[in-house]
């Protein structure tokens, strides 16, 4: 227990030298939303020992039948100080939700990731994810009004004083700042889209890090009132933002899926891991495609994937296996193309996981690679080739989620049952709604 | 600070994370002989022997370092509940002891209390190199005059890397030194705590930590630069 001391000694010490005024305790509720509540020095030492009591009844997904108090408790590994926005230095640190009696909560995203990672561990595993984060800034986030891109720019293109690019930068800076290394950053395809890419780490520590990116993509823009937004699919007629996210194993020291002898260099454990993802692919889509828009964002023409397959060089399908760079076999990594960047990233990341390990427990056999363009294939060529397509609506993605035992195992009851009334119940307001579509297409002729 | 000398060699790996966590350096020995061949210019700073596995080399070790003509102190000696009856009659052999299994607490406060005692070497409060200072007692790290936010296992990372400069460690060594075994990401881990421990240097100063090819990492010169 040691260490776990020192860590709390290292919070309450640097607080007290830094002069912190203010501790932001983190955590995130079930659909992946950011929540926070500030804390004094004086009840710090306390929150550290035994975490703090607040009602979650009011925290989507932390709501039970008996009791509503639970803890936060913070994990003294993730504190770090940032600047607030008026220059002073703040603590902020991720909790975790446990039980009034101290065991973890079940409604907890962060548990369920890292008890699917324990599962992992087990077998010897070690989980890391990298996840290309895409997001638009917007000139306003009014929804009343139409939405106005801040360049018309595209795909690493070089353009003069604009705002999204300097934001970005300046973003990059920032998350560099607070430790968090990016990889690249770039304009994407679409007006007004960007991309930071992140450099992997262990899973738990990588959804910690989206959460913490997603907030400060979205503060400094608010402080140059521009709105940045992670919505998949934000303008009709251009690509949507996703979250491709790169994903390893490593046992010990050594790339679990890489097989020099193989010929696409992939392991056993590696084929098995693709296998369970595509396998599953439609049941996990519900978490990490989670919200009605999600679905705007897949479908064909905008180089998001919509079939379940999986190739080397073909950026159509689902999963892509990169090649990994001649003497670095430790990149050797699969990059699952489905999640978009507004689901919670715990979730999402534990059930690629856990369709994955299901893969390599299992020995399914890997599928042959997608050597076309799956786009340019008809319906009945795709059936004959034995490739499904994803959920085509969050009401599909749900009934596929509903009838997974996987899902049911890998979020817990709680989660589980929660995330499938929360998600039919927004299925049935959107359904209900007239759209401007029927209107213009009906209204004149019908 | 001069480094203690440690016994056995390789030094079990809880009492070694413990001195390193405390910000102890230390070397191991096997024999008075060898820790003779390796003892620093100034001499040990004190030495701590674990009795518990092998207690007739540990006592051997013990009676050499006291026989010497400035005998070596403070000692402390590491024994199994088992073993508290060898301490009778060693009483000239050691200044104080600790129970196996340790308690890496209690023999923090018995050293900080020993080196009290006989008035030398207490622990360094400030590790320099260049432009990094670390204050050991406050935790703070700070870079060219700026203070570094850092996590608690960046914090832990850069002070072993800071107190060993221009020595290369693997991922291996680092984990189990800085980690502690127990720990669930793997050695990867490490390179994923070394480039954040750079982003935070900054550009200018992230070379102060070298990767070393095959090897692992180095903090600082390689020695024979200096």
């Amino acid at each position: 227990m040691v260490l776990v001391e020192r860590h709390q000694d290292y919070v309450l010490r640097t607080v007290e030298e830094r002069g912190i005024r203010f501790i932001q305790l983190w955590f995130t509720d079930v659909l992946g939303i950011p929540k926070t509540f500030s804390i004094t020095p004086a009840e710090l030492e306390n929150a550290l020992a035994e975490g703090m009591t607040f009602d979650g009844s009011a925290i989507d997904g932390f709501s039970r039948v008996q009791e509503s108090d639970v803890l936060a408790r913070p994990d003294a590994k993730t504190f770090q100080i940032v600047q607030s926005p008026d220059g002073s230095a703040i603590g902020r640190v991720f909790c975790d939700i446990l039980n009034l009696d101290g065991t973890p909560f079940d409604g907890c995203p962060r548990h369920v990731l890292r008890r699917t990672m324990e599962r992992a561990h087990e077998k010897g595993f070690s989980f890391f994810a990298a996840p290309e984060v895409e997001y638009f800034y917007f000139a306003e986030g009014d929804p009343s009004q139409p939405l106005r891109p801040l360049d018309h720019g595209s795909y690493f293109e070089l353009t003069v004083a604009d705002i999204g690019g300097d934001l970005r930068q300046q973003t990059v800076l920032t998350l560099e700042d607070m430790g968090i290394p990016v990889e690249y950053a770039q304009h994407e395809d679409a007006p007004s889209q960007h991309e930071i890419d992140l450099r992997h780490t262990d899973a738990l520590t990588m959804a910690d890090t989206v959460m913490t990116v997603r907030m400060v993509v979205k503060e400094l823009a608010r402080q140059r009132g521009v709105h940045a937004t992670f919505m998949p699919k934000p303008l009709t007629g251009v690509q949507g933002s996703g979250m491709h996210t790169h994903f390893s194993l490593f046992e010990g020291d050594s790339p679990a899926f890489y097989d020099p002898g193989d010929e696409y260099n992939l392991s056993k454990v590696g084929k098995g891991f693709i296998a369970g993802l595509l396998m599953h692919a439609r049941e996990i889509t519900a978490v990490t495609n989670q919200w009605v828009n999600s679905y705007k964002r897949l479908v064909i023409g905008y180089e998001a994937p919509v079939y379940v397959s999986w190739a080397r060089n073909n950026r159509s399908a689902l999963v892509r296996v990169p090649l990994a760079k001649l003497g670095k076999t430790e990149s050797t990594r699969i990059v699952y193309r489905a999640p978009d960047p507004a689901c919670n990233p715990y979730l999402a990341f534990a059930c690629v996981l856990a369709a994955g390990l299901k893969g390599i427990e299992e020995g399914y056999e890997l599928p042959p690679e997608a050597a076309t363009n799956l786009y340019e294939m008809t319906p009945s060529q795709l059936a004959a080739a034995g490739i499904p397509s994803l959920p085509g609506s969050l009401s599909e993605a749900l009934a596929e989620m509903e009838g997974s035992a996987l899902m049911a195992e890998t979020l817990g009851d709680h989660v589980f049952e929660w995330f499938l009334r929360n998600k039919r119940a927004e299925w049935s307001d959107y359904k209900a709604q007239v759209s401007q579509f029927e209107l213009d297409r009906y209204l004149p002729t019908l | 600070m001069e480094p203690l000398l440690l016994f056995p060699d390789p030094a079990p790996p809880v009492l070694a994370q413990s001195l390193d966590l405390g910000g102890y350096p230390w070397k191991a020995a096997a024999t008075a002989d060898e820790a003779a061949a390796i003892e620093p210019e100034d001499g040990w700073a004190g030495a701590v022997i674990a009795a518990d596995e092998d207690p007739e080399g540990a006592f051997a070790l013990c009676r050499a370092l006291r026989k010497r003509d400035v005998p070596l102190e403070p000692v402390l000696v590491l024994v199994s509940g088992a073993q508290l009856a060898d301490l009778e009659l060693r009483e000239d052999l050691f200044d104080d002891f600790c129970l196996a299994p340790l308690q890496p607490r209690e023999l923090e406060a018995r050293l900080k209390h020993l080196f009290w005692r006989t008035g030398r070497g207490t622990r360094p409060e400030l590790v320099e190199y260049g432009p990094l200072v670390l204050n050991l007692e406050t935790y703070q790290a700070g870079i060219g005059g700026r203070p570094l936010d850092l996590t608690y296992m960046e914090y832990e990372l850069l002070k072993f890397l800071a107190t060993h400069p221009g020595k290369v460690f693997t991922r291996e060594t680092l984990l189990s030194r800085v980690w502690g075994y127990e720990y669930y990401g793997g050695a990867r881990t490490v390179d994923v705590h070394i480039r954040r421990l750079r982003a935070k240097l900054g550009e200018e100063h992230a070379n102060l930590i070298s990767t070393v090819r095959s090897v692992g990492y180095r903090f600082g010169q390689p020695k024979w630069s200096l």
